[in-house]
């Protein structure tokens, strides 16, 4: 009897150390190679290939907005539909579109009037995010009111122009 | 003498439950919020950000993710290129695809362009992309931290 309870106390002593090693080694590992990496989005273009298949509503012409650069890259000038300058206001670009679109998002992506990018070439990628931000839609709290589904680009500029 | 043993044992046995926990919880956490998605990043690469950039709530189908550097450099997985020494990396990719039964309209082409990138560059990778068959773009975006 004395024996038998000798036995058990020995069986509940485990060895840890090896364990806990290699535990604090993964810690260690995942703690260093952890980098806090901020979200992404895309935002999806479609830009079919000219000729194939007709075009569902040729007849609606695109809005065409134009952003106009200065020699370093930096917006200088926002036009819409060739006439309408807006400067460099974003938010006036988006009153713009909030008025086409009675501030609704479209039925469907495929419905609903399309905007068609033309860009100096030269001009920031950043200023053609910030466009399409403006135009697409809307951020209310954690609410996104999608504008314009439809994007495009027109035909590139040549970097001399 | 037997009481005294006993008490010995308990000493060197020490409570570890509560630490292992602890050290378990931990793991898993770091393991769970490791992206393992990043070998599509490039750090070279700056995203603009925009208020609206929102993580997509389904995978991407068929993705072909280009990092488009400032100097015009785009980095495709391990290859590098420029716009003009694309082509044979897309034919590549096509015929990748169509080994699977897919044709370049089904892929999705991710372009992760640099903030200061010139915005005509980004339209002449589209320009070669489609020139290849390629419909389906999007450009990415860092979700903007209000």
């Amino acid at each position: 009897m004395k024996f038998e309870s000798k036995r058990g106390s020995e069986k509940a002593e485990l060895q840890l150390t090896s364990m806990i090693d290699v535990i604090f080694l993964l810690l260690i590992f995942f703690v260093l190679t952890f980098k806090i990496a901020a979200q992404e989005g895309d935002f999806s273009i479609r830009m079919p290939i000219a000729g194939s298949g007709g075009n569902p509503d040729a007849s609606k012409e695109p809005i065409k907005l134009r952003l106009r650069a200065n020699a370093d890259g930096q917006l200088s000038d926002i036009i819409v539909n060739g006439s309408l300058s807006f400067g460099n206001d974003w938010t006036k670009l988006r009153g713009f579109i909030l008025q086409v679109t009675g501030g609704d998002a479209p039925p469907t992506p495929e419905d609903g009037p399309e905007v068609e990018i033309d860009l100096d070439y030269n001009s920031n990628y950043a200023y053609v995010i910030q466009a399409i931000t403006a135009v697409t839609g809307q951020r209310k709290g954690d609410e996104i009111m999608r504008l314009v589904e439809r994007i495009k680009f027109a035909a590139p500029r040549k970097a001399a122009e | 003498m037997q009481i005294r043993r006993q008490f010995e044992t308990k000493m060197a046995e020490g409570d570890m439950t509560a630490m292992i926990d602890m050290v378990f919880q931990l793991i898993i956490f770091f393991m769970v919020l490791m992206n393992f998605a990043q070998d599509d990043q490039n750090d070279k690469v700056k995203l603009p950000s925009s208020e609206l950039a929102k993580p997509p709530e389904a995978s991407t189908d068929v993705p072909i993710v280009l990092n488009l550097n400032s100097d015009g450099t785009i980095y495709m997985g391990a290859n590098v290129a420029t716009v003009s020494s694309l082509s044979p990396l897309l034919k590549t990719e096509i015929q990748l695809l169509t080994s699977r039964n897919r044709t370049a309209k089904d892929a999705n082409i991710i372009i992760r362009g640099d903030q200061s990138t010139p915005g005509g560059l980004v339209q002449d990778l589209i320009k070669k992309c489609q020139d290849q068959g390629f419909e389906k773009f999007a450009l990415r975006v860092r979700e903007e931290v209000l």
